[in-house]
């Protein structure tokens, strides 16, 4: 067990190490002078080699990509904005926690209505209530966020007053954002519980329980909602992964200084450090969540367990043999 | 009173275009500690009237039509919800066809034989444990297995698992369906010895459902045939092994290789079994019988007692014409 | 060779009929689904309406008038105008071809990269499957929206670039479905046999292996249409996409946000149509992926 979380820690390296070459070169590729724009008029030859040489652009493709990732590893460093001249973990640090609040925010509650939803959906297949929350979860996954936003905020906002439109000064202004996250979220969650319940509780495991005479409300709790969670692990890693990320256009709309705000500025001015820093930050999340998905799936579920224990005893049972051989 | 009385059954599924009817006007008899083979093709309705008397048809599609279902002189079909749990896994269990998926492959199978054990039992967590452990090895699983999963059991050993679950609370009636059709027949010389075993070890009735007419002339006393939704023939075991009298019985013989008798070829039975949505009027064997003359195509025919617990449904048979 | 051409031609008459009347039923099935009819239907309208938008409209969706700025919708407008007085159903209908039209190539490429990239791992599987897959993880481990936020930041705006930079992230999820079946499928008998008989790989991928990809293919690409809108306009509406003045539902949202407050046709009718076609193309999909595959549904 120990042996499979470690190689699937160390499957993390040359995972960054791609998405790293995958941005970098998007970025190198990509037309425009990143010194003629940071010198503006003020271009004189000495001024653009001095600036390329302190931007350690002066080197290669080569060269530029070794020196990029070997800072970032030895020290943190993924370089500095070129508009603000701000170090890019500077602002990592002081951006990253709103955008992470947010998301977890979003996907607890995502968690919390999604699942009952879908499992209820399940369970009452076929009945009024059913079909009510699938047309419902069908309508708000066709909503793109963005258009639930501007709702959000002429309704609430504007028109009612009820609350802020912009920032995360009170308690009242994380309402919108989170809301905004959270509604397209639940329609998909729940769909995705629905489906997944319906297939189990066809099991004929299910079918033994209830021969069993068990009660339904046991049958659910005991043999089908775990049944019904494995599967839904990877979804929500992903998903944990991609909210906490922060979105780009709801932290837009709502003008909140987060993760979405920073990497919109950095796209619009071609700040391509920032863009490759955020980039690569966002990759790193979604590894290390899946990375976590992996490993409990070891633990939740004793298939999958037991295959990574009967492996290795199978890897011994080989050396033995060859042992014996020799 | 029998232990068991089934008083015309009819059961229908019921989808958006058709309406199937499984079983129609079903009649069976089971004695306390009796077995009664329940033996037809594939889609002759043998699982829907085993579901029927644990009341485990899904509704929608399916639908108990009508009739009678007594289980020592109460009628299943009419008890609460709740009454019925206390019967299932109590008083009636089942096996089911494919032990591959019978099991929960999340719950280690010693909890899933204590469970149905604490829950008709009336006893602590530690009592039924130690109880499931003793199931496990009247099956003969070693006790120190209980903490495995159903993946790391072979097909036989769930079954076997399968089998200390429906006999855990010492029901007077198991309902088998299909046990060994899923395993290899190795595995399933063993099951049968030991169901057969254990059945008069607990004292159970059972109804075995099978194709198979070799493990019903190993394990019953009676043995009922089915042939779309109906029964066809029934009796007790001697009567219908050598004097099979309804046609579709007789095809089943002639289907089977047999090593005293000395036959060129079998004689599968030609066709298929009706569509069970259109089934056709009259006798609903007519497409595939030899012997169907036009009155078979007419009238539906009678389940008439030709000789002391001996029913035939067919007219010709009756008669005394084939 | 006589009999093998004559074995080949049999069994290939028998899996043609074999298929034909599978996809009679599957085609049964989806026509008696209500909810995915009625997604076909809307479906069916949105293409008419956009492809065919100077029937429904005489007004050219770029055309300014001044003094015809911000009506509500009328007679003569029946979506109203826009800030520069441009007919808003004219936009809408001409904006939807964009958006579609983007879609659907962003569909194909995504498709065609996937089928590529799917079967060669599938297929050959050993080191070639080791690389594709690595490289597909190394592009799932970055958010769809953000890598096509990255590859349109560094392609520019414009149709053609916004459709790669939506179908990029889309060749993954798709390689992987294709990849799965042609592992399932490729140890087939009848592949063997080809096999056996010294057909070439190529032939082999093209003929008896993507055929059966085709279901779990369609399935991926309609529903994915609706997530390719979504993008699109998604870029659009941060100003990434599609570029003023080309009318396109969500630039037009976009500027419809600004005057948000006093003008509501400007942000509600293109975030209607957003909705109606999203909804529609996940509607369609639902119900094909039920007709396709009738184990999951009851």
């Amino acid at each position: 067990m120990l042996r499979y979380i470690l190689k699937r820690v160390l499957w993390v390296i040359p995972v960054m190490l791609g998405v790293v070459i995958i941005v970098f070169t998007i970025t190198y590729l990509t037309p425009g002078d990143p010194v003629m724009t940071i010198l503006g008029s003020g271009y004189t030859p000495e001024r653009y080699a001095a600036k390329a040489a302190e931007l350690g652009l002066d080197k290669g493709y080569f060269g530029q990509l070794v020196a990029y990732i070997w800072n970032i590893i030895t020290r943190l460093d993924f370089g500095k904005s070129y508009n603000s001249n701000i170090p890019i973990v500077q602002e990592f640090a002081a951006r990253y926690p709103i955008s992470v609040s947010i998301g977890l925010l979003s996907c607890m509650l995502i968690a919390i209505i999604g699942l009952p939803l879908g499992i209820l959906s399940a369970v009452k297949q076929y009945s009024v209530l059913d079909y009510s929350l699938t047309t419902l979860a069908l309508i708000f996954a066709a909503i793109p966020s963005f258009v639930l936003s501007i709702l959000g905020l002429v309704i609430f906002g504007v028109k009612l007053g009820w609350l802020p439109v912009s920032g995360l000064d009170s308690f009242k202004s994380w309402i919108l954002p989170v809301l905004a996250n959270t509604l397209p979220g639940v329609a998909g969650i729940m769909r995705m519980t629905r489906t997944t319940m319906l297939e189990v509780i066809r099991q004929d495991y299910i079918r033994t329980a209830r021969s069993k005479g068990l009660k339904e409300s046991v049958i659910l709790r005991k043999h089908a909602l775990k049944n019904c969670l494995i599967p839904l692990v990877t979804i929500f890693g992903g998903m944990i992964a991609h909210t906490t990320a922060g979105s780009i256009i709801v932290e837009n709309i709502f003008n909140i200084r987060g993760m979405g705000t920073y990497l919109y500025s950095a796209i619009l001015a071609r700040d391509y450090p920032v863009i490759n820093g955020c980039v690569l930050l966002i990759a790193f999340v979604v590894c290390v969540m899946n990375l976590l998905v992996d490993i409990t799936y070891a633990f939740i579920d004793p298939r999958i367990r037991s295959q990574y224990e009967k492996k290795r005893v199978t890897r011994k049972k080989i050396t033995t043999t060859k042992a014996e051989v020799a | 009173m029998s232990l068991l009385e089934i008083k015309h059954l009819s059961v229908q599924f019921e989808t958006r275009d058709s309406v199937i009817k499984a079983v129609n006007d079903l009649d069976l008899t089971i004695e306390a500690g009796q077995t009664l083979g329940l033996v037809g093709e594939t889609g002759a309705g043998k699982t829907t009237t085993a579901l029927s008397i644990l009341r485990l048809i899904q509704e929608p599609p399916g639908r108990i039509k009508g009739g009678e279902i007594l289980f020592e002189g109460k009628d299943l079909l009419k008890v609460s919800n709740e009454e019925m749990r206390a019967i299932r896994g109590n008083e009636i269990s089942m096996i089911f066809q494919d032990p591959m998926t019978a099991l929960n492959p999340i719950i280690r199978v010693g909890e899933q034989i204590a469970e149905v054990i604490r829950l008709h039992e009336n006893c602590s967590k530690g009592e039924a444990m130690e109880k499931a452990l003793y199931m496990l090895e009247t099956v003969g699983i070693r006790p120190e297995r209980s903490m495995d999963y159903p993946h790391q059991f072979s097909g036989g050993m769930k079954q076997r698992v399968v089998i200390a679950i429906a006999l855990a609370c010492s029901p007077k009636l198991l309902i088998a369906d299909e046990p060994t059709t899923a395993l290899d027949v190795t595995i399933q010389a063993q099951v049968l010895e030991m169901m057969n075993k254990l059945k008069q070890q607990f004292n159970t009735a059972m109804l075995m459902i099978t194709h198979d007419l070799g493990i019903v002339a190993e394990t019953c006393d009676h043995v009922a045939i089915m042939y779309a939704g109906e029964l066809v023939e029934y009796g007790t075991i001697e009567r219908i092994f050598h004097n099979p009298r309804h046609p579709y019985t007789n095809g089943l013989f002639g289907a089977i290789p047999s090593l005293d008798k000395d036959v060129d070829r079998l004689r599968p039975i030609p066709g298929l079994m009706p569509d069970p949505a259109a089934l056709p009027k009259g006798c609903k064997f007519q497409e595939r019988c030899e012997y169907a003359c036009d009155k078979c195509r007419e009238n539906a025919q009678m389940f008439t007692e030709i000789e002391p617990g001996h029913f035939v449904r067919c007219e010709r048979a009756v008669r005394g014409e084939i | 060779m006589f009999w093998k051409s004559k074995r080949e031609t049999v069994k290939s008459l028998e899996e043609m009929t074999r298929r034909r009347s599978q996809w009679r039923d599957v085609m049964g099935r989806l026509f008696r689904n209500k909810t995915g009819f009625v997604g076909l239907c809307i479906c069916a309208i949105l293409i008419i309406l956009v492809v065919f938008a100077p029937v429904f409209t005489s007004y050219n969706p770029l055309k300014q008038s001044v003094p015809e700025r911000f009506l509500y919708p009328s007679s003569e407008h029946i979506f109203g105008t826009d800030d520069f007085g441009r007919d808003l159903w004219a936009r809408i209908l001409y904006g939807g071809r964009i958006s579609l039209l983007i879609a659907f190539i962003a569909v194909i490429i995504s498709t065609v990269g996937a089928i590529i990239l799917g079967s060669c791992a599938g297929y050959f599987g050993g080191a070639v499957d080791q690389i594709i897959t690595r490289v597909m993880d190394v592009m799932m481990s970055i958010p769809g929206l953000l890598l096509a936020i990255a590859i349109s930041s560094a392609l520019g705006a414009g149709l053609v670039n916004t459709a790669l930079a939506i179908a990029i992230p889309g060749i993954a999820p798709g390689a992987r479905i294709i990849r799965s079946t042609v592992m399932s499928i490729k140890d087939c008998e009848y592949v063997e046999a080809a096999k056996a008989s010294g057909s070439k790989n190529f032939r082999l991928i093209m003929i008896h292996i993507i055929p059966n990809c085709i279901a779990p293919l369609i399935v991926n690409a309609t529903l994915s249409i609706g997530g390719n809108i979504m993008a699109i306009s998604g870029l659009s509406f941060i100003g990434l996409g599609v570029q003023a003045p080309t009318p396109e539902w969500g630039a037009i949202l976009s500027t419809g946000k600004t005057y948000l407050r006093d003008f509501w046709p400007l942000v509600f009718f293109p975030a209607l149509f957003i909705m109606l076609t999203i909804l529609g193309f996940n509607l369609f999909g639902d119900a094909l992926r039920d007709a396709l595959d009738p184990r999951l549904k009851d």
